[in-house]
């Protein structure tokens, strides 16, 4: 018999936690993303001081710190969602866990450095 | 449609990709997973941009002399590109979760429709990166 192990490597309890958290992360950074690029758009040649008053809010920095973590957690679903459909062992053979977990080891170091990457940048050394 | 060889069950064990013919929805389909990766990687990138030029005056001149050069234009292109593409098929995945277009016509003409809508933005943010 073949015991099937699902969801080890998933961020939240099941498929359906993870098709929520994806939505909900993917709006989260929909607005972000619209929201700077309209402000690029009002603000053309912008000075430095425009752009650090702007990062210099509380509002911009909330809105920035949950733009990185709907990052983070978006980014491990889609990674995790990449991963276990094309580096199966259909693909790679018996190496297929091995290169998988090597793979999601890799996102999950580049989604943490991201988020203390943030904060730093966020709110300075 | 080329399947592998089936079990004893009738249902196909799975499906080989590389000898497919891919229609379009298929293929946003998977520009969204491409630009998805792109946007992920391409993050350092913009993050590294924004550490810099929040790091201070001279910081900020320098993330505006880089800017200045072509291939860091390109990058920078590239990566928006992969945001804006990933953004406009995003958005219909929501759509799709609401309920609209979800038919096989209706995904035809959403996949038609991200690709026009994301070419003219990606021209868009190229006028503006250069």
């Amino acid at each position: 018999m073949v015991s099937r192990v699902s969801g080890a490597t998933n961020l939240g309890r099941n498929g359906l936690h993870d098709w929520v958290i994806q939505r909900f992360s993917a709006i989260v950074l929909a607005v972000y993303t619209l929201g700077l690029l309209g402000w690029f758009s009002v603000n053309p040649d912008f000075s430095y001081g425009a752009w650090r008053g702007l990062f210099d809010t509380t509002w911009m920095k909330i809105a920035t710190l949950a733009a990185i973590i709907s990052l983070c957690a978006h980014a491990w679903i889609g990674m995790w969602t990449i991963a276990t459909d094309y580096l199966t062992s259909l693909a790679l053979g018996k190496a297929a866990t091995f290169v998988r977990l090597l793979f999601q080891a890799g996102c999950v170091i580049l989604i943490f450095t991201y988020l203390v990457w943030g904060v730093q940048i966020l709110w300075g050394l | 449609m080329n399947w592998l060889p089936v079990k004893d069950d009738n249902r196909p064990v799975n499906l080989d990709l590389t000898k497919f013919h891919f229609p379009l929805p298929a293929i946003t389909s998977i520009l969204h997973r491409i630009s998805g990766v792109l946007i992920f990687v391409g993050t350092a990138v913009l993050m590294w941009l924004l550490a810099e030029s929040l790091s201070s005056e001279e910081g900020f001149q320098r993330v505006g002399e880089w800017l200045q050069s072509p291939i860091v234009k390109f990058i920078v292109w590239g990566i928006l590109s992969g945001l804006l593409y990933h953004l406009i098929a995003g958005l219909r995945h929501l759509l799709m979760d609401a309920g609209i277009g979800e038919s096989l016509e209706g995904g035809r003409r959403g996949a038609m429709l991200i690709i026009v809508l994301s070419v003219i933005s990606i021209l868009i943010a190229g006028v503006w990166v250069w």
